[in-house]
């Protein structure tokens, strides 16, 4: 599975208005409804979905990422998309640092095997330093795209 | 003398498979330990201990994996995960018998 396969390029945000957590994610999830990838589910439903998961265990795994996610079923296929904050964001990250790129994943809830794949996706990349760099100094949605686009050819990033 | 080593293979039975909550459960578990843990699907080999790295397994119901432990205290790891994922599954569902087994 590629960055290109499920990640909404029109509802990347380069520089996230929200400073707090459920800010954040209510800013994503509302990217991905204006951009039409909801389709029949309710954005508040999905918003509220995203942060009772997140309050059970944070998805900062340290070193400035987070990836909030939830398997809905009102979401028909897996869609992600991706907001960047220069200030940074306390999301009860594991080693307690502020994060700076957030993933959002939204999966189907009938197909965790589909969910586990992108999951494996962002992973492989948020591993790599230069991945997390370049991803925090891109100050643009097209350098994300290029970026992710990029990732997706080139298995070292 | 040489580290001991220990090794086992574990089959994942949750339902969901080792999303990132268990991922979390058994890095945890593993940071426990002082022993160096690897974990590998066949395809690639992973440090027990790193949440990212083991989240990139996306290993799903029904999949095998190998874990190694080497260090003083390799069998207390290896039993304290093999417990994890085999008999406690995570402490998540099991497919029921209706749908199809994994």
């Amino acid at each position: 599975m590629k960055f290109a396969d499920f990640v909404c390029f029109d509802a990347v945000i380069p520089e996230l208005k929200a400073k707090d957590r459920d800010g954040v994610i209510a800013e994503l999830v509302s990217a991905l409804d204006k951009a039409g990838k909801l389709g029949k589910a309710n954005r508040q439903e999905i918003i509220k979905a995203v942060i009772k998961r997140e309050k059970e265990a944070s998805t900062g795994m340290g070193k400035g990422v987070a990836i909030p996610h939830v398997k809905h079923p009102a979401i028909k296929g897996v869609i992600a998309t991706i907001g960047q904050s220069s200030t940074g964001i306390d999301f009860s990250a594991l080693d307690k640092q502020p994060v700076y790129s957030v993933i959002l994943l939204l999966s189907p809830a009938d197909n965790p095997e589909k969910h586990l794949q992108a999951m494996e996706n962002i992973f492989k990349h948020l591993q790599q330093e230069k991945f997390r760099k370049f991803l925090r100094q891109s100050q643009i949605t097209e350098q994300i795209e290029d970026l992710l686009r990029e990732a997706d050819e080139d298995p070292s990033l | 003398m040489d580290k001991p080593v220990c090794e086992t293979e574990v089959e994942i039975k949750n339902t969901d498979g080792l999303h990132m909550r268990p991922a979390m459960q058994f890095v945890d578990i593993a940071n426990h330990f002082d022993c160096e843990i690897t974990v590998s699907n066949g395809e690639n080999s992973v440090e027990g201990k790193s949440i990212m790295q083991m989240s990139m397994l996306a290993a799903t119901c029904g999949t095998k994996l190998k874990i190694k432990a080497e260090g003083a205290d390799a069998k207390q790891a290896i039993d304290a995960l093999r417990e994890l994922v085999e008999e406690k599954h995570f402490d998540e569902p099991l497919p029921s018998n209706k749908k199809k087994k994994c």
